[in-house]
């Protein structure tokens, strides 16, 4: 890993995209031995419209809190993607909704596709742990932080009534990012 | 393995942990993006030590409050925005003149009117020591880090009750909402000033005895009487028409903060040593210098970067300095040129070089870098 490695998630408001945020930046730097800094950029609306959440991980302390060629980027929506991908550094990697991003933006990076909010659905019955399982992904495929780091980050911030829940969720996200490799 | 004392926390959230560090026990206002979690943190915080909450009925209520919680003897606090720190500005003007210790946060967004609420700005600037009418005392503060707004904010409330003057906290959007590990310190960690108040009797105490620079504050409800009004008063508060007594008076709340620049000042030096361009920068606009001055410096450029944490006063000493020192000064700001102006006002020799910008979108790095490259 360089001096910094910048993730950003992205999707509509209401998706969990700046919760994945807070949950990743909090395993590497509360969980983990590394610095980070999440920020967020969202409109008006709570629900609806392109968000963004980013988190920078270094060793360092981080200067620029803000993403400037990004590592990872998870797009959770068509429009999300197509407005935020543009950063994307060369060989980087791009993790889409097959499902949700059908016009998918060309360019010099690793495209990773699958049915995240499907899956979500269809093994665990809701879809609000799409962004959890995003998150085992997003583990499995940059090695940004430790399965360990991630999973005790998750349990601390969601609901006692949903850490079975949450768990699998992350666990099947390691799976089937293993099969994505 | 996770460290107990290290939390992961947002600015506005660190904001509150600095206020109940310093001691308030009064919050006053009314939500606004993108300040609401500092009004909701202290809506959780302040009933569970005693202290009082209070959701006014619009912008103007919460700082008339506060002003009034302050007056009762209690560190107060109220934090908005852009357009509710335009409603504010008549009671900043009260604060200072009827010498009113406290502290307002203001959350920068996009302006002007109701603008961009969830975008960043700095374009508040000039308004934080121009947007009450009237010359007056202006202090204002610049934290550009999680855990510096903490403590920053503590410093606000020590530099209001030293002074007895109302003082702004001044952070852009980005810094407000991002979050980064921070540790609360320990009490007694880091030093808590409290107003002095009389030691006289009650019918002895005059609260502008101008025999004082910085006249005691008795606080309400404790046997202390006195008159408190916008008017131009005598020493016991009271409206006074002689001109001599008004000057005297309009001279003095100038000087609490004139004659101790050197204490409400502080400014952090990266790399200035041997710096032949410098970046004159706040808030995450100076995180972003930061960046591009270390790529300066891998490129073998010499440029350092001068962060101010107290913008008001504005440092002139130190960017006087610096302009001897230095071909340039770059202002990168997030704004059409505030602070740009003031750093040319005071530059001895260096050339002054604005960056602006008013998109809702941060001055990147590579931004800087390029401004950096042209006086390599």
């Amino acid at each position: 890993m360089g001096a910094r490695y910048e993730i950003r998630f992205s999707g509509s408001g209401g998706q969990g995209m700046i919760l994945a945020g807070i949950i990743m930046a909090e395993a590497a730097s509360i969980y983990g031995d590394k610095n980070a800094v999440q920020s967020q950029s969202y409109g008006p609306e709570s629900r609806g419209g392109a968000s963004k959440a980013e988190v920078i991980i270094s060793a360092q302390p981080i200067d620029y809190p803000k993403a400037t060629a990004i590592d990872c980027m998870l797009a959770m929506t068509q429009e999300a993607c197509t407005k935020y991908h543009k950063d994307i550094k060369a060989d980087g990697i791009l993790l889409i909704d097959s499902d949700e991003v059908k016009d998918v933006p060309k360019g010099n990076f690793k495209l990773k596709s699958f049915p995240i909010i499907a899956t979500a659905s269809a093994e665990l019955g809701k879809t609000i742990v799409a962004n959890i399982i995003s998150l085992g992904m997003i583990t499995e495929l940059t090695g940004a932080v430790t399965h360990e780091a991630i999973e005790k980050a998750v349990l601390s911030r969601v609901p006692a009534a949903f850490l079975d829940l949450n768990k699998k969720a992350l666990q099947i996200g390691f799976e089937k990012a293993r099969e994505l490799k | 393995m996770a460290d107990k004392k290290k939390k992961f926390m947002q600015g506005n959230e660190a904001c509150v942990e600095g206020a109940l560090y310093a001691g308030c026990m009064f919050y006053a206002g009314y939500p606004i993006t993108p300040s609401t979690e500092i009004a909701e943190g202290m809506s959780v915080r302040l009933p569970k030590i005693g202290g009082k909450f209070i959701q006014m009925e619009d912008e103007i209520g919460g700082i008339a409050a506060a002003l009034g919680g302050s007056l009762t003897g209690l560190k107060s606090l109220t934090a908005t925005s852009g357009p509710g720190f335009s409603l504010k500005q008549e009671c900043i003007g009260y604060a200072c003149l009827a010498e009113i210790p406290l502290v307002i946060v203001n959350v920068m967004r996009g302006g002007p009117s109701t603008g961009y609420p969830t975008g960043p700005s700095q374009a508040d600037i000039m308004q934080a020591k121009w947007g009450t009418h009237g010359d007056h005392p202006a202090i204002s503060i610049t934290p550009a880090y999680v855990q510096e707004i903490l403590t920053e904010t503590v410093r606000a409330f020590n530099l209001a009750e030293k002074y007895r003057t109302p003082v702004v906290v001044l952070y852009d959007e980005i810094v407000g909402h991002m979050r980064e590990p921070i540790v609360i310190p320990e009490k007694g960690e880091l030093e808590v000033i409290d107003r002095v108040k009389p030691d006289c009797k009650p019918e002895d105490y005059f609260p502008y005895d101008d025999k004082y620079e910085i006249p005691p504050l008795a606080p309400f409800g404790k046997g202390y009487r006195f008159h408190v009004t916008g008017l131009n008063h005598k020493k016991d508060g009271f409206p006074t028409n002689d001109s001599k007594i008004i000057e005297e008076n309009n001279l003095r709340i100038m000087r609490k903060v004139e004659n101790h620049k050197d204490d409400i000042w502080k400014n952090d030096e990266f790399m200035l040593g041997d710096a032949e361009v410098a970046v004159f920068s706040i808030g995450s606009t100076a995180r972003s210098a930061r960046f591009a001055v270390k790529q300066a410096r891998e490129a073998g450029i010499k440029a350092g970067l001068l962060r101010p944490l107290t913008i008001w006063p504005f440092p002139d000493k130190a960017v006087t300095e610096l302009s001897k020192k230095v071909k340039a000064i770059i202002v990168p700001e997030m704004n059409l040129g505030q602070m740009a102006l003031e750093v040319q006002r005071v530059s001895k020799k260096a050339e002054v070089a604005g960056i602006h910008r008013v998109d809702g979108e941060p001055i990147n790095p590579a931004q800087i870098f390029e401004q950096i490259k042209r006086f390599k």
